[in-house]
């Protein structure tokens, strides 16, 4: 087994030249690498750390090691096959990544969507939002020694899986939300599950909140870590409850809103202090705001169909092939060279439950989109945070990485 | 004022104020995209921000876009969004030279744009001028090529089948004897 000596040390140094101070390789400063694998990091994030004994002069994020290339690949697919992949991005808010594609072609093509679909939309976003921010309690608090909350939290999620999986079949990467519409209508077990869990959750989350809010070992390790200005969080393109946080009011479903939002009432939480206390405070109220949310929806949830009826875009269904010839011909043409839409492109934004999730995508007017882009909330969080971690200590790097609550798929792409 | 009107609005006030840096205005389905001569990128950008009718101070990001065969090839869209007045809007820069593309960096008007403008020239090879931090983002440092031009490949893996199995085998980067 071969020792690392001097002279190979100082090598790994040098490709840090200019990205860390003088003061790393004069010995004052340590540099600490937080590898791509640590349980923390939640996904492959790796992390330099230049530490002045604990404390933390400056902080470089390496990213890159979850990078598929979704957007090279989405280029030579089909706008519906591409739509697959979209789910794979952020795999913690599968439908909202389909939905932010799906108003991008909804848009470029000027497709309409008939209300209820809009309708299950928002509760499916907003289930999603619960499910993202549960993932995100679970292991934050996990990460800073409250283990017993992550099981909780995953038992919750398990019945919105549940729910996902009784609509598409599939867990996680549904593909429920289709340019037009859903893919199929809403079974009927799904109305009943979705009350019921309704009914349950808003206590689960008093329960989490019984553990964490008043604890003094958590407000230890949350208050006053993680600091970032309102002037700093607009500055470095902070969005969601990282901006909130900071008590910037700003929630794309309030100001931007699509897919029916303004039909609910519902509360934009928001913080003060912009600590990593205050953006957990706002994702905790921001679930109990969902709930509120879905409960409008499903209440009022309208009948009618649930995709568009405009063929050169949406296949016909398969009872109309028996019948009818203009129906065989567009269920030909889309499933061979699939719609196409308009020259031109578009930019759509949502909230998603990191932050502003956008979707650039230009069209040279053939089957597949010529370029799409996805402006991801954990990109922009991570390039901020350095901002959030200088003069901390490394045991707070932690809890600052959970609170900005980051996905690599999400930020990698 | 409806939204779209409020975009006319804006770009309007933009085309007055900077008139030699803006080329045309055009709107698609409500959004409104201001074509910027990409010498002045930089000016434009500032105005937006430091405008006291505008405010953009928010920025959403900028997109790369290669429009290979045609010419020019390469274009920056920036996606700009007032907080205080709700307004969005795009400027789109069209990289000038198609062989050695550069642009200046907005980095110092707009510090969001610092990874944005690292992904495009790690995607698309165009050289950002001023960058504080021009390396590799998303690919590891020693790639070569930039995935996202059109002229770079997909890349496929083949799949090992029983027929295969030894050809594909001498190409896979495992420890072999």
């Amino acid at each position: 087994m071969t020792r690392l000596d001097e002279s190979q040390w100082e090598g790994d140094l040098e490709t840090l030249r200019g990205l860390v101070s003088e003061r790393a390789f004069t010995g004052e400063t340590m540099v600490l690498n937080m590898g791509p694998q640590h349980p923390s990091t939640h996904g492959v994030l790796r992390v330099i750390l230049e530490l002045e004994g604990e404390q933390i002069v400056n902080c470089i994020p390496d990213v890159g090691y979850l990078h598929t290339g979704i957007e090279k690949t989405m280029e030579s697919k089909k706008y519906e096959q591409a739509l697959v992949l979209t789910d794979r991005k952020d795999y913690l808010n599968n439908l909202g990544n389909n939905l932010t594609y799906c108003l991008a072609i909804e848009k470029l093509c000027d497709l309409d969507v008939p209300p209820r679909a809009q309708y299950m939309r928002v509760i499916l976003a907003e289930l999603s939002r619960i499910q993202s921010h549960l993932v995100w309690l679970g292991t934050h608090a996990l990460d800073l020694g409250a283990m017993s909350v992550m099981l909780y939290c995953f038992r919750e999620r398990e019945r919105i899986l549940d729910m996902f999986e009784m609509l598409s079949g599939q867990r996680m990467m549904t593909s429920y939300i289709r340019p037009g519409g859903l893919w199929r209508d809403i079974v009927p077990e799904f109305e009943p599950a979705l009350r019921d869990f309704l009914n349950y959750f808003p206590a689960k989350v008093d329960d989490y909140e019984r553990i964490l809010t008043e604890n003094p070992l958590w407000i230890d390790r949350t208050q006053g870590i993680g600091f970032i200005s309102a002037e700093d969080a607009i500055r470095y393109g902070c969005s969601g409850p990282v901006l909130r946080g900071s008590g910037v009011n700003w929630d794309i479903r309030k100001a931007i809103p699509y897919s029916s939002y303004d039909h609910f009432e519902f509360d934009v939480p928001l913080g003060q202090h912009g600590d990593v206390y205050d953006r957990y405070m706002v994702r905790i109220q921001e679930m109990r705001q969902s709930v509120r949310i879905i409960q409008q929806a499903i209440d009022n949830l309208p009948g009618g169909p649930f995709r568009s009826q405009n063929r050169k875009y949406v296949p016909p269904p398969r009872s109309e092939l028996g019948h009818s010839m203009e129906a065989v011909i567009h269920h030909f043409k889309l499933w061979t060279e699939g719609f196409r839409p308009p020259k031109g492109e578009v930019y759509v934004r949502t909230e998603s439950p990191r932050g502003e999730l956008g979707c650039y995508l230009v069209s040279d007017g053939g089957p597949k989109p010529w370029r799409v882009h996805f402006r991801t909330p954990s990109f922009v969080h991570l390039s901020a945070m350095p901002v959030m971690t200088r003069g901390y200590l490394i045991a707070d790097v932690v809890g600052i990485i959970g609170s900005i609550d980051i996905t690599l798929g999400d930020c990698d792409r | 004022m409806t939204t779209f009107e409020q975009r006319t609005a804006a770009a309007k006030i933009i085309q007055d104020a900077l008139p030699h840096a803006i080329e045309r205005v055009y709107e698609f389905r409500g959004d409104v995209t201001l074509v910027v001569k990409p010498a002045y990128i930089v000016e434009v950008c500032r105005f937006c921000r430091d405008s006291a009718e505008l405010q953009f101070d928010m920025f959403s990001g900028v997109s790369g876009v290669d429009y290979y065969p045609d010419s020019p090839r390469f274009a920056l869209v920036y996606h700009l969004y007032s907080l205080r007045n709700n307004v969005s809007i795009e400027l789109k820069a069209f990289v000038e030279d198609d062989d050695e593309p550069s642009i200046d960096s907005v980095t110092e008007v707009y510090p969001a744009a610092n990874w944005f403008e690292r992904e495009i020239l790690d995607m698309f090879g165009v050289t950002i001028n001023n960058h504080p931090d021009p390396r590799r983002i998303l690919t590891p440092a020693d790639w070569e090529g930039h995935p996202l031009r059109k002229d770079y490949p997909l890349g496929y893996e083949t799949v090992q089948f029983s027929f295969n199995f030894d050809e594909v085998n001498k190409h896979k980067p495992y420890a072999k004897e």
